[in-house]
């Protein structure tokens, strides 16, 4: 099915990683003394299986071509949304506007991505949404808090929807000698921006002593940032291989990728922060939403894209 | 077959936190009881149940709403196999005994007993049903069930729902006592819904 070999290289790393992963997980699990240790590993094994499933559904998106993978990013969209909506201050009288939002403007992103339509897809969003929906809500007739209402609405487009398709967007780049619509420099983004996020993770657990952000994530560290940037640089540099990039640009890019998400996990945490304390914050006991997964991608995505858009 | 897909569905748009204090069972028919303000309440409570608990499970809905429109009435009477039941008619007696007619039948009951859908803000009193159905089949399993932010997925007067997360707890079960008076049972049974609603938040 798969008859792109540096493809099939991507895949088996993945799965070589996560086969270690999930083993030096269990041997963790055995071996450490302690309530607080044990607690960190068995979220750490969690997220290792989340990570199994995670990746399976992104292979078979792989395998179906384009399409599956528009179609994924597209129910990871719908599924950010209602997490971003169920924390927003909503008012009733916005219901139709964010039906809207959902059944409309949803789908016709996505379709924009799938049937290639750059020009569009590039402005549907910030452009005819953004005017669309405050039409639509100030319809509603409901005043009160009005401006922060519309501006959440297209915050939550803006983040979950807009941000999201560049990822199966790069799909459809025209790249010189380079065939981007077998979704390897798809997989090389999201393989960059999550192994920067576990490997921020590991130093920062590792090595971790000054808080970069006290305020908004206080187990986000220097050491953790700076390491975990670093080795994820690396990692996407060996990668260079599978991207039109040569390896000084693979360092470049990894690096611009890293960075990005750095400041989305910042700026998601800062939302979550404002409205978590006060209404629905322990909404998800123990569980991560979509959103926690993927708001390094949010920003690394798009960045990614246009910047791959201009120099190649 | 379309039993999942509508479960599935409905976790995937109104789905979330859901928690059961008792470990559910399936040994004797039970009603579980919840406040009432969407559509979707008794949709998504269905499909938290355990498939083999959901196929012995009837919601007990109103009939003018289920028997309008094609979709509604398949939905009603082969998906969900609901108890239908007339709230304009005067004649509660008959519903109740509906109701412990299903009972009797070994079949669960899926109840709303404020009778109509509020705007979340509140729980509404109980009606009188649900002490008359435990009156009837003494010694009935009650299992009261909190369902919150359904209201925003789906409030009274919107036809498309707004995909939101959810928060449904399954509470402890209860019984109605030997001799206790109605009100008594009914604000107690409101005050179960209430204490895990006020617990969540």
């Amino acid at each position: 099915m798969i008859d792109d070999r540096e493809l099939l290289w991507l895949f088996g790393g993945v799965a070589v990683t996560l086969v270690l992963a999930t083993a030096a997980g269990q041997a963790l699990r055995l071996s450490v003394a302690g309530a607080g240790a044990r607690d960190t590993i068995a979220n750490v094994n969690a997220r290792i299986g989340a990570w199994w499933l995670m990746s399976a559904a992104f292979v078979l998106a792989s395998l179906t071509g384009g399409i599956g993978s528009v179609v994924l990013f597209a129910l990871v969209s719908v599924l950010a949304l209602r997490e971003f909506v169920t924390l927003s201050p909503t008012s009733r009288a916005d219901h139709r506007a964010l039906a809207w939002a959902f059944f409309i403007v949803i789908p016709v992103q996505y379709v924009l991505v799938g049937v290639e339509w750059y020009g569009l897809f590039s402005i549907m969003i910030p452009v005819y949404a953004f005017l669309l929906l405050a039409t639509r809500m100030v319809l509603a007739g409901e005043t009160e808090r009005f401006l922060e209402r519309a501006a959440t609405a297209q915050w939550g487009l803006m983040a979950c929807v807009y941000c999201v398709s560049y990822a199966p967007a790069l799909l459809l780049l025209d790249i010189d000698g380079y065939d981007a619509s077998s979704g390897k420099l798809l997989l090389f983004l999201v393989i960059v921006v999550q192994a920067s996020d576990v490997l921020q993770f590991v130093w920062g657990k590792l090595l971790g002593r000054r808080r970069i952000a006290p305020t908004i994530s206080p187990n986000k560290t220097w050491e953790g940032f700076a390491g975990g940037i670093a080795s994820a640089t690396l990692l996407g540099t060996g990668l260079w291989w599978a991207t039109p990039f040569n390896p000084w640009q693979a360092a470049a890019m990894s690096l611009l990728i890293g960075l990005a998400g750095f400041a989305g996990g910042l700026v998601m945490s800062a939302i979550k922060r404002d409205r978590g304390v006060k209404d629905y914050g322990g909404l998800l006991p123990g569980h991560g939403g979509v959103l926690d997964r993927i708001d390094s991608l949010l920003f690394a995505a798009p960045i990614f894209f246009h910047v791959t858009r201009f120099f190649f | 077959m379309i039993g999942r897909l509508v479960a599935g569905l409905a976790r995937l748009i109104a789905g979330g936190y859901v928690h059961w204090r008792e470990p559910p069972s399936g040994n004797r028919p039970r009603v579980y009881f919840a406040n009432h303000t969407s559509h979707l309440d008794f949709v998504l409570l269905w499909s938290y149940l355990p498939p083999d608990l959901r196929r012995r499970t009837r919601p007990v809905a109103a009939r003018d709403y289920w028997e309008r429109g094609p979709l509604r009435r398949y939905l009603s009477t082969h998906t969900f196999r609901a108890l239908l039941i007339d709230r304009s008619g005067p004649d509660a007696r008959a519903a109740v005994d509906r109701m412990a007619g299903g009972i009797a039948a070994g079949d669960s009951l899926i109840l709303f007993p404020e009778g109509t859908r509020g705007s979340g803000d509140g729980i509404a009193p109980f009606k009188a049903g649900l002490y008359h159905l435990c009156a009837a089949q003494p010694g009935l399993e009650l299992v009261p069930v909190s369902m919150e932010n359904l209201n925003r997925v789906l409030p009274k007067g919107e036809f498309v729902p707004v995909p939101m997360v959810s928060r449904v707890i399954f509470g402890e079960t209860l019984t109605l006592r030997d001799g206790e008076p109605k009100e008594e049972f009914l604000a107690r049974a409101r005050e179960a819904v209430e204490a895990l609603r006020e617990e969540q938040s």
